[in-house]
């Protein structure tokens, strides 16, 4: 399945742009790929077993995918996958 | 639409008081909101009856206390502890030039009682901890979160958790800012979005990385709409919703945000009490590890400039960014940006004097403790870096 990973401005910097056009099954598949492609980015966005951290969050289409299996939620061709890490200034 | 639990929380704050009646003056001072049919006499009268808590008087806050004093919130607290810098003053309009080295809380009062007379405004010049949150928070009907650090977040969240109040929370980086209204009775909390902060270090503070001015001025006006909002009882506040705001790309969007049964605060509520937040988000551990840094071989601006002086030979590296590179560099150094250092490393000669320096020193530790365990044995950290280099060596060197 193809769909689009969207990075926030400060993680773009470690791949090549701030859309990701990315392939998976799964969200998890979708960012194990990303992290492949992009090994400098793959720490910003999950830990060294390929879990999701607690202080980055994924959207799949606007709804939060830890409500939706975490990493096992299902991709369909045309998702937009948002990552959203926590920031503090203030 | 009245937000129920923020109706409930006003009532039992300041409860039976029947809406203040406003002057002459004040008619005339709020006529583009009476005359607005949402907001009216009553609406006014509610923001004038309305407590409200600013936690900070930085960035975000200066916009928030600005416009909700303009907009006849009848009673503003504000807590803050921090003096006016020159650096606070690309984005944070509450403060002016004269006001540098006064406390942010003389000179948001000044502003605020000249932007408008009619708010009462109650200060705490302290840190918000533990100690003293539910008591400050207490008081209040709706805070407004524009703090500038992982610990104060997790601890505003629990105490409105905890107290029922919500929470209307703003954040910033560089370009982009997140903003919601969290703790109230049907909606998610801060740690139903992020069940835990990231380590200390990983995520660069507006001081470290930077922030666009005009940023906070979005994010923060976006705050206090959504205060008078909830005040007001009108529209549909950003409850269970988390706006993201991209302004280079110029893009608003939101997302769902759940409440999560599992949460510690307001899912299963076993956290009922304020915690350790600085322990929660590794704060102690974070010293640890700058105290082992100032433990690495250090040499002083002054020692560089003496080496330098006498012609001695080293290789003395920056590992700041290529933009910081521009605004100021040491005379001899070349730069090597942090990233790209370890690709850099087969090419250093371990047999030369090896000095290291970024713009205050946290950084080229992290270099200096990649050459140690790459084996190199003559290397040291410009204590203080190019910051301290500007202080006791080259004045003309600018700081930022």
């Amino acid at each position: 399945m193809s769909a689009t990973l969207f990075l926030p401005a400060v993680l773009a910097k470690l791949a090549d742009g701030r859309e990701l056009a990315a392939e998976g099954t799964t969200v998890g598949e979708l960012v194990a790929g990303i992290a492949t492609r992009f090994p400098a980015l793959a720490p910003r966005l999950r830990d060294e077993q390929g879990n999701p951290y607690p202080y980055v969050t994924f959207y799949l289409n606007d709804e939060d995918i830890r409500f939706q299996g975490g990493f096992a939620a299902a991709i369909k061709d045309g998702d937009e996958l948002t990552v959203v890490p926590a920031i503090a200034g203030g | 639409m009245e937000i129920p639990l923020f109706a409930a929380s006003r009532q039992a704050t300041h409860a039976a008081k029947d809406p203040p009646d406003l002057s002459q003056d004040e008619i005339l001072r709020y006529s583009r909101h009476l005359i607005i049919p949402e907001v009216g006499l009553s609406g006014q009268k509610k923001l004038k009856a309305a407590h409200v808590l600013l936690i900070g008087a930085g960035g975000l806050g200066s916009p928030l206390a600005l416009y909700l004093s303009a907009a006849g919130i009848g009673h503003i607290g504000l807590v803050d502890f921090d003096v006016v810098d020159l650096t606070n003053l690309q984005r944070q309009v509450l403060h002016g030039t004269k006001d540098i080295g006064r406390p942010k809380l003389d000179s948001a009062r000044d502003r605020i009682g000249d932007v408008n007379p009619h708010v009462r405004l109650t200060t705490y010049e302290t840190a918000l901890t533990s100690a003293n949150a539910l008591e400050i928070i207490r008081d209040y009907d709706i805070v407004i979160d524009g703090t500038d650090n992982f610990p104060t977040r997790y601890l505003v969240n629990d105490a409105c958790v905890i107290l029922g109040k919500p929470n209307v929370y703003g954040s910033i980086f560089r370009f982009e800012g997140q903003a919601s209204v969290f703790a109230t009775e049907s909606g998610p909390c801060y740690r139903c979005l992020f069940p835990e902060p990231p380590p200390p270090g990983l995520v660069p503070s507006c001081a470290e990385g930077g922030v666009l001015g005009v940023l906070p001025g979005l994010v923060g006006t976006i705050q206090a709409t959504e205060a008078i909002k909830l005040i007001l009882g009108i529209g549909e506040p950003l409850i269970g919703r988390l706006l993201l705001v991209d302004a280079l790309n110029g893009r608003f969007r939101t997302v769902k945000l759940r409440k999560n049964p599992e949460c510690p605060v307001c899912g299963t509520r076993e956290i009922k009490a304020l915690i350790d937040y600085e322990e929660f988000c590794g704060v102690p551990q974070a010293a640890a590890e700058a105290r082992r840094d100032r433990e690495l071989p250090e040499m002083t601006p002054r020692e560089l400039a003496d080496r330098q002086r006498a012609g001695r030979d080293l290789d003395l590296i920056d590992v700041r960014e290529t933009h910081e590179w521009d605004i100021a560099r040491i005379p001899g150094a070349r730069l090597i940006p942090l990233g790209d250092f370890p690709a850099a490393l087969p090419t250093l000669d371990s047999a030369r004097d090896i000095v290291v320096h970024c713009r205050s020193g946290v950084r080229s530790a992290k270099a200096v403790r990649q050459l140690q365990a790459a084996g190199f044995k003559r290397v040291w950290n410009l204590a203080g870096g190019i910051l301290r280099w500007s202080e006791e060596v080259d004045p003309t060197v600018p700081k930022y």
